[in-house]
C-alpha cells in the first residue's frame, strides 16, 4: 500500500479519470445514435446553438454571391430573360397538352375504378451547404420544422430525384442524397418496365443490385421511381445506366448508374409533400384489425388467391 | 504561464475571453463551406490542441467534448464522433504540455502532428465501424497542412500575451 500525500493544490479529478468519463460518454452517444436513433431531440436542442454560428459562417459566401449577381450586366439579364421566354413559349404546347392529358387520364382511371394518381406538390427550398464530413453524402436545406417539413419527404430538382429528408431541425433539414451508401430507391427501367432497387455507392454513383446476369439492361437505360415504397411518387427520373459488368461466375450483374439530378451541385430543390399512407381495402383492414396475430399469414394467403384469380 | 524555448520575454497571463474567442473563430472556420477543397485543416482540433498545451488548466476535455458535439450536429455526422476525437486530443495535449514547450517551434509541430492525425484516425475508425468506406488518402492531408501551420498559429495566438519591450538598465529581463 502506498499512501499519496494530500495534494497541495485543488485541481479537480485526475486527468485519466476525466478522460475515461468523456470517452465513455462519447462512446455511449455513438452507440445510441448509430443503433437506436433516439437522440434527435438532443440534436435539435444543440442545433439551436450551432445554427446561428453556421448562418454567420455562410454570410461571406452569400454576400459574395449576391454582389456578383448585383453587378451582372443588364444585357446579360435581358438575354437570359429572352431565352427563358422562348423556352416558356416552346413548353406551352406540351404543358397545355399535358394538363389536358392528366385530366383525361384521371377520368379514365375513375371509369376503370383504379385509384387516382396523386398530384405532385411541394415547396421550393434552397441548398445551404453540403456536410463537411466526407463520409456523409448529405446536404442541408433552408426549410425545417417551421415550414412543416417532415422526415421522409422526397426531394427533387428540375432533372430528377435528389434524395430524401432524413432529419428535421427547427429551421433547416438534412437531406440524404440518393448517392449516400445508406440510401435505396425503388426504380423501374423505362424501356422494359423491369422493377428493381437502386443503391448509392457513396462515391457519386449508384448501383442496380440483385439483377440476374442475363437481365435485359442496356447502357443508357433510364431509371424512374416505381413508387412501390409508398414514399416516392412513381415516374420521377432517378438515374441512367452507364456501365454493366456481366461476369458469369457471379449470379448477379454489376450495373452502375449516374444520377440525373444535379445531386452534388448547389442549386434550388423542391421538397415534395409526403404521400398518404397506403391503406388496405376495407374487408382486409377489418380482418387485420380483428385478428392482429394472423395478419401476416392472412394477407399472404389473400395475395396468393388474388394472383390465382388473375 | 509557462516558460518556453528561446524566449527571454515573459508572457502576460492569457485572458479567458480570448481563449473562448479563438475557439469560436475556429468553429466558424470549420463551418465555412469548404467541403469540396482538399487539405483543409480541422481548425477546431488545431486550436484545442494549442490551448490544451498552453493552458491545460483552462481548456480541457470538457470544453473539447462540448465543441465536438457542436461539430457533430453541424456536420450531420454520428453524434459523438468529433467529441471522442477532440477529447482524446485534449488529453494528448495535456500530457504533452509539460515538455513540448522546451522544443523549438518546428519540433513542436512534429510532436503535434500525431495528435492531429489521431483526430482523423479516430473519426475514420468510428465511421468504419458504422459501415463506411475508406474516404481516400486526401482525408489525411488536412493534418499535414495543419502541422505546417503550427508556428504561424503559435505566433498569432500568443500575440495578445506579448508585452511591450521596454529596456530597463536595472532589470535585465
Amino acid at each position: 500500500m502506498d499512501h499519496q500525500p494530500p495534494p497541495f493544490f485543488k485541481r479537480g479529478p485526475a486527468p485519466v479519470a476525466l478522460l475515461c468519463l468523456y470517452v465513455a460518454l462519447s462512446l455511449a452517444l455513438l452507440v445510441v445514435d448509430a443503433r437506436m436513433q433516439t437522440l434527435e431531440v438532443l440534436r435539435q436542442a444543440l442545433s439551436m446553438f450551432t445554427h446561428p454560428v453556421q448562418q454567420f459562417a455562410h454570410l461571406p459566401a452569400q454576400v459574395f454571391d449576391n454582389s456578383g449577381s448585383y453587378f451582372a450586366s443588364v444585357a446579360r439579364l435581358q438575354d437570359d430573360n429572352a431565352a427563358l421566354k422562348k423556352i416558356g413559349l416552346e413548353n406551352v404546347a406540351t404543358l397545355l397538352r399535358t394538363q389536358q392529358l392528366e385530366v383525361e387520364n384521371e377520368r379514365l382511371r375513375k371509369l376503370l375504378g383504379v385509384k387516382e394518381r396523386q398530384r405532385a406538390s411541394g415547396q421550393a427550398a434552397q441548398i445551404l451547404y453540403a456536410a463537411r464530413d466526407p463520409y456523409s453524402r448529405r446536404i442541408v436545406i433552408d426549410k425545417g420544422q417551421q415550414d412543416k417539413v417532415l422526415a421522409g419527404q422526397p426531394v427533387i430538382d428540375d432533372a430528377g430525384i435528389v434524395g430524401q429528408v432524413t432529419r428535421v431541425f427547427p429551421f433547416v433539414a438534412e437531406v440524404t442524397l440518393i448517392t449516400d451508401k445508406e440510401q435505396a430507391v425503388p426504380v423501374q427501367i423505362v424501356r422494359t418496365g423491369l422493377r428493381s432497387v437502386v443503391f448509392g455507392l457513396g462515391d457519386g454513383q449508384l448501383e442496380l443490385r440483385f439483377l440476374p446476369a442475363n437481365a435485359d439492361v442496356q447502357n443508357g437505360d433510364l431509371l424512374v421511381t416505381s413508387g412501390l415504397d409508398g414514399i416516392f411518387l412513381p415516374g420521377f427520373p432517378v438515374a441512367k445506366v452507364v456501365h454493366i459488368e456481366r461476369d458469369t461466375s457471379y449470379s448477379f450483374a454489376r450495373i452502375f448508374c449516374t444520377p440525373l439530378a444535379g445531386v452534388e451541385n448547389f442549386s434550388e430543390v423542391m421538397v415534395l409533400d409526403p404521400r398518404p399512407a397506403i391503406t388496405l381495402p376495407e374487408p382486409l383492414a377489418r380482418e387485420a384489425a380483428g385478428r392482429p396475430a394472423k395478419t401476416l399469414v392472412k394477407s399472404g394467403l389473400t395475395k396468393k388467391k388474388r394472383l390465382k384469380k388473375e | 504561464m509557462q516558460t518556453s524555448y528561446s524566449s527571454s520575454r515573459i508572457l502576460l497571463p492569457v485572458r479567458p475571453w480570448f481563449i473562448g474567442f479563438t475557439l469560436l473563430v475556429a468553429l466558424l472556420l470549420n463551418f465555412l463551406p469548404t467541403a469540396a477543397l482538399p487539405a483543409i485543416p480541422d481548425w477546431l482540433a488545431l486550436v484545442i490542441v494549442f490551448w490544451s498545451i498552453r493552458e491545460p488548466r483552462r481548456v480541457g476535455m470538457g470544453l473539447a467534448f462540448l465543441f465536438g458535439l457542436a461539430m457533430d450536429v453541424a456536420d450531420a455526422s454520428l453524434l459523438g464522433q468529433h467529441a471522442l476525437a477532440y477529447v482524446l486530443v485534449a488529453y494528448g495535449g495535456l500530457s504533452l504540455s509539460r515538455r513540448i514547450l522546451w522544443f523549438p517551434l518546428g519540433e513542436q509541430a512534429l510532436q503535434v502532428f500525431p495528435l492531429l492525425l489521431l483526430v482523423q484516425i479516430v473519426q475514420f475508425g468510428v465511421r468504419t465501424m458504422a459501415g463506411a468506406d475508406f474516404p481516400g488518402l486526401s482525408y489525411f492531408l488536412g493534418p499535414c497542412f495543419a502541422t505546417l501551420l503550427w508556428p504561424l498559429l503559435t505566433f498569432v495566438l500568443l500575440l495578445p500575451q506579448h508585452q511591450p519591450v521596454d529596456r530597463d538598465a536595472n532589470r535585465p529581463l
